[in-house]
């Protein structure tokens, strides 16, 4: 996964899209993950991560994190693989 | 170096919900940095709010509706030009652009100058020639007809399918979704518009506008994208984000530089949702939304006026991306007696 270069996040998770005028809001969680993913952190080391700072199961995580891609996707904030 | 001083007559100043260009157009020429203003505004209503606003319009005049006739508007307009002197005027309504261009030789021959589209990109670019329009210069546009009978409404309803949009010649747009709707809006359009009625097309995606400047040569002078953010029940943009889409641009300086578009102009574009651009209606006009233009880098109005001058502006280069513009509404308080000499004697 990667985020496309022009997309624009700040710290309190506010995602602006400069080529189609779109803006999205994160939760703090959904924040951490897209700066690990600006990073260039791989999906599986962003999992590690989730699952050591917060009390959920590694399958669930996978789970909301496959969701969260594919919404990054549709809003087109991560590049098509 | 003393800056050069222009007086410059402005129409549009109806700042209502379907707000006309007046007074944001009149916002950019007062923050032009080439030159001073003083500015002539010129109304057809003595309830547009422009005329009473601070700041806006140095002085306003009552001029005749566009249905009066050229030679009403051309005496008028000598009446005014004794008094003020005018150097340039930019009419910013499409119902009343034929009448400018129309007395565009006369008015420079009184020292007044314009920079208008030409007659055949007037026409060209008309709702009802759109369809040929996209043909001629390879853009996109939605499959569309202009009808003069509503039977036709049955005739077209298999190659164009509902949802279908109902245009007016001027103004207006519905969306029907079957044929009594069809029929109710083809009713309400001509009562209101006359003939003929443009049945289009409907194109499902994201609406985005461009606002531009063509120096008439193919060159694009300025141009700004900007995605609607929130929309009034008229369909007209109350906030706006200005945006960065390469695709968009392009296709604008195409536009200009295929037609040498001469003057102010606006895009509107659907973006469908396999990313493909579809040109909904070219206004060959400033639009409304010109104050963000300014606000992102771009000072449409004044590159106009340095055009319409004779002077040759640089083209502008970037602008700032993710500037929103946020309309509001604002309740003057307005002495009767300036209502009252505004309505009786014509200018206040």
């Amino acid at each position: 996964m990667k985020i496309k270069q022009q997309i624009a996040i700040s710290d309190t998770g506010f995602l602006f899209n400069p080529s189609t005028g779109e803006s999205f809001t994160v939760n703090p969680v959904g924040a951490e993950i897209l700066a690990m993913l600006r990073d260039g952190k791989p999906e599986d080391q962003i999992l590690e991560t989730v699952t050591e700072t917060y009390a959920v199961e590694k399958k669930t995580a996978e789970k909301d994190l496959h969701e969260f891609a594919g919404m990054l996707k549709m809003f087109q904030i991560i590049d098509k693989e | 170096m003393s800056r050069s001083r222009y007086t410059i007559a402005v129409t549009g100043l109806n700042a209502i919900d379907s707000p006309g260009p007046g007074v944001a157009v009149i916002r950019g020429l007062r923050e032009a940095k080439a030159f001073d203003v003083r500015i002539v505004g010129l109304a057809y209503e003595s309830l547009e709010p422009g005329v009473y606003m601070p700041g806006i319009a140095d002085r306003t005049y009552l001029i005749p509706y566009p249905s009066a006739g050229i030679e009403a508007l051309m005496e008028r307009l000598e009446a005014i030009n004794r008094e003020e002197k005018l150097d340039v005027i930019i009419p910013n309504f499409d119902a009343e652009l034929y009448s400018f261009m129309k007395l565009e030789q006369n008015l420079a021959g009184m020292g007044i100058h314009m920079f208008l589209p030409t007659f055949s990109q007037f026409e060209e670019r008309h709702k009802v020639n759109l369809p040929e329009f996209g043909k001629k210069y390879g853009i996109d546009v939605p499959a569309g007809v202009a009808i003069t009978d509503p039977a036709e409404l049955f005739k077209h309803q298999k190659e164009l399918d509902f949802p279908m949009m109902i245009k007016g010649k001027w103004y207006d747009a519905y969306i029907a979704y079957n044929m009594e709707q069809a029929r109710n809006y083809y009713n309400k359009i001509t009562a209101k518009w006359g003939l003929p009625v443009i049945l289009q097309q409907f194109v499902h995606g994201t609406e985005y506008n461009v606002t531009g400047l063509g120096d008439g040569d193919g060159n694009t002078i300025a141009a700004v994208a900007m995605r609607k953010q929130y929309i009034t029940d008229k369909g007209k943009a109350w906030a706006g984000i200005s945006i960065d889409d390469r695709q968009l641009l392009d296709l604008t300086r195409h536009f200009v530089s295929s037609t040498r578009w001469r003057g102010g102009f606006e895009l509107e574009m659907m973006k469908s949702n396999d990313g493909r651009y579809f040109l909904m209606e070219i206004n060959p006009r400033i639009p409304a939304w010109v104050y963000l233009a300014v606000g992102v880098g771009q000072n449409i109005p004044e590159a106009l006026t340095l055009l319409a001058m004779g002077e040759k502006p640089a083209p502008f280069g970037q602008y700032d991306v993710g500037k929103l513009f946020i309309r509001y509404s604002w309740d003057l308080i307005v002495d009767r007696n300036d209502f009252e000499n505004f309505s009786v004697t014509g200018s206040l």
